[in-house]
């Protein structure tokens, strides 16, 4: 189910822009993988660089090489939808479809994805729900707009909706800066339950956050405005709060929590 | 006006009056209408005064008579609308809704909106037809597909279309495009004959086909551009959202774009189809000008409420007028059923949109 990436290289640009430079790291299955690092050092897009999502915004490219289950996503024979469909993604803010029902939202990458039976459809919302924590809380109103529900329970069906696919792995970009502390724990809860099914990096600035959910942890930084980010260090994340090799990396932490 | 302010007693730029307007700041000497939005520069002495007369309630006054002077207009074209239809509505000697003629200038005048009010719509409904698949089809090509230096000129060449007067589409219809019109209606004829709408034996060309095909041509350029503008605010997040589960570039159209621009397109499709319902004099140039109720589409015929207004006005006499006012009514009032109808549908699926923000 769950799948190793290795990231080779990988520097990203925007236009003649580069926003992150030969990033190499290897993310293994079923983890939980925290990257962390100041504003602006390319966390998202190092992110995006691993769903192909990067290269929907205009001008953006990247080089080096990124493999899950050694296969480069990037081979010019290899489908980019599989690549998205594979390797899922919820974002910083909930985005959940605004004309779509709850249920309808759930299933929407399923009904991309050619699957028309209503039974499916029914029994793949319950359980993406259910894992997702939210089943309980909006069974009775599957077909109210998704867009009505508070900020948490929205990014909670924008969970849904990326496992009800059934992906390998799921992307996360900051997904509880929008929330409250109880939603963030709600979902902090519901990211080590997935952990059993997928593997999962996730973008955020609360360091508690990256200490309590994290297996390893990722820091980036940059020099200055303008210079590409880079992965920092890349270890343990127990090693990283507790004894970071790296100086950069100590004053980050300490600098946050101090 | 203006001698409560401390700032035009103590500057005097002249322009008291915009002074006044700019929410009393007290500010140092510059004349205001060359720094619109200088913030105060606090020049002292204490807070400014508030005005009693100043442009804010004349503002306040301003509007209120501009929105009540819309009212009036309207009664008053009403009532005058309504004064002369009824005269000839009255002295018609036949039914004015089931009628297929227009004679209203003799001693006993007989006159029937049935004929026109079905080649209005008629015309119209196919124009619609024509145009709103060509159209959605080019604003989906300018906001999603073309790449930004062929979009932009060509969303300016559409933008263009809409400029050029009716009577020139009126004029270049019935010059120059009626030819391959005709060719195709002949075409048509000799091998779907047999369905009724391209039936009959003949004149071909100045037909109802051509009417709404330049119909079509002159609505395009409303409905391109209207709904390229609701399909380039689709949230960039809703699209990544769609993109994100693996959706192709087409499908994320379908998920996020169609959906979401739906109200927008409806709009613009109605705002085409109330120019199309109202388009006189292309319409009055282009059609055969007939009064019958035919569904044939290529044989010479046809004819609307404006065309026939716009044909009938110089020879009309008293009665005539007001025949043609009460077609204009009748016109109005498909034009308003038309509207209502847009706004139910648009307002149906409210509740998904609101929450949408
Ligand atoms: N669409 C874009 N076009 C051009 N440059 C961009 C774009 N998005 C990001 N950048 C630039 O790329 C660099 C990295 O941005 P990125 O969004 O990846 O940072 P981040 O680490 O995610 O920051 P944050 O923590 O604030 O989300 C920044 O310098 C940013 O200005
Ligand atoms: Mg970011």
């Amino acid at each position: 189910m769950a799948k190793r990436i290795e990231a080779y290289n990988v520097s990203s640009y925007y236009g003649s822009f580069k926003a992150i430079d030969n990033i190499s790291m290897t993310v293994e299955p079923k983890t939980i993988t925290a990257l962390i690092g100041p504003s602006g050092c390319g966390k998202s897009t190092f992110l995006r660089s691993i769903n192909r999502m990067h290269e929907v915004l205009p001008g953006a490219r990247i080089e080096g090489r990124l493999t899950i289950d050694d296969q480069n996503i990037y081979d010019s024979d290899v489908d980019v939808t599989a690549v998205r469909r594979m390797i899922g993604m919820v974002f910083q803010r909930p985005n959940p479809f605004p004309t779509m029902s709850i249920y309808e939202n759930v299933v929407a990458g399923l009904r991309l994805n050619g699957v028309r039976k209503k039974s499916l459809l029914d029994e793949a919302c319950e359980k993406s729900l259910v894992a997702a924590n939210l089943w309980n809380e909006v069974k009775d109103r599957l077909d109210r707009p998704g867009a009505g529900l508070s900020g948490g329970q929205q990014q909670r069906l924008c969970i849904a909706r990326t496992i009800a696919v059934e992906p390998q792995v799921v992307l996360m970009d900051e997904p509880c800066s929008a929330l409250d502390p109880i939603s963030t724990l709600a979902i902090e809860d519901l990211m080590f339950k997935l952990k059993d099914r997928f593997t999962i990096i996730i973008v955020t600035h609360n360091m508690q956050q990256a200490a309590r959910v994290s297996d390893r942890t990722g820091f980036f930084s940059i020099d200055k405005t303008g210079d590409p980010g880079r992965l920092i260090e890349y270890d343990d994340t127990q090693k990283i709060f507790s004894n970071p090799s790296e100086k950069k990396t100590e004053d980050y932490i300490t600098g946050r929590f101090g | 006006m203006g001698d409560t302010s401390p700032r035009s007693a103590e500057t005097g730029t002249g322009g008291t009056l915009t002074t006044d307007g700019r929410r009393g700041s007290a500010g140092g000497g510059v004349p205001p209408a060359h720094t619109p939005d200088s913030p105060g520069l606090g020049g002292g002495g204490g807070l400014p005064r508030r005005t009693r007369f100043g442009m804010e309630s004349g503002f306040r006054v301003l509007t209120l008579a501009a929105g009540a002077m819309v009212l009036v207009i309207i009664v008053a074209i009403a009532v005058f609308l309504i004064s002369k239809a009824v005269p000839a509505l009255r002295a018609n000697t036949e039914n004015f809704f089931t009628f297929n003629g227009w004679s209203p200038n003799g001693t006993e005048p007989r006159f029937g909106i049935a004929a026109l009010a079905f080649g209005t719509v008629l015309s119209a409904v196919l124009a619609l037809l024509v145009a709103v698949p060509v159209a959605l089809g080019i604003a989906l090509f300018l906001s999603h597909y073309a790449p930004r230096r062929i979009a932009t000129p060509l969303g300016f060449v559409i933008d263009l279309l809409a400029a050029v007067p009716s009577v020139v589409f009126g004029l270049w219809g019935r010059d120059v495009f009626i030819n391959p019109v005709r060719d195709f209606s002949v075409w048509l004829n000799e091998y779907f004959g047999w369905l009724p709408i391209f039936g009959g034996d003949g004149p071909f060309g100045r037909s109802i086909m051509l009417g709404a095909l330049v119909l079509a041509i002159m609505v395009l350029p409303i409905i391109t551009s209207l709904s390229r503008e609701v399909f380039l605010q689709t949230p960039a997040m809703n699209e990544e959202a769609a993109l994100a589960l693996g959706a192709t570039k087409w499908e994320m159209i379908r998920t996020a774009v169609l959906p979401y621009g739906k109200p927008g397109i409806i709009a613009a499709v109605m705002l085409g189809l109330g120019r199309a319902l109202g388009e006189t004099i292309a319409l009055a140039m282009t059609l055969g000008i007939t009064f019958d109720i035919s569904a044939n589409l290529i044989e010479n015929g046809g004819n609307t409420i404006a065309a026939n207004i716009a044909n009938a006005f110089g020879e009309a006499n008293d009665t005539g007028r007001g025949a043609l006012i009460a077609s204009g009514l009748v016109l109005f009032a498909i034009t308003l059923v038309v509207n209502m109808t847009a706004r139910a549908i648009i307002y149906r699926r409210r509740e998904f949109r609101d929450s949408a923000a």
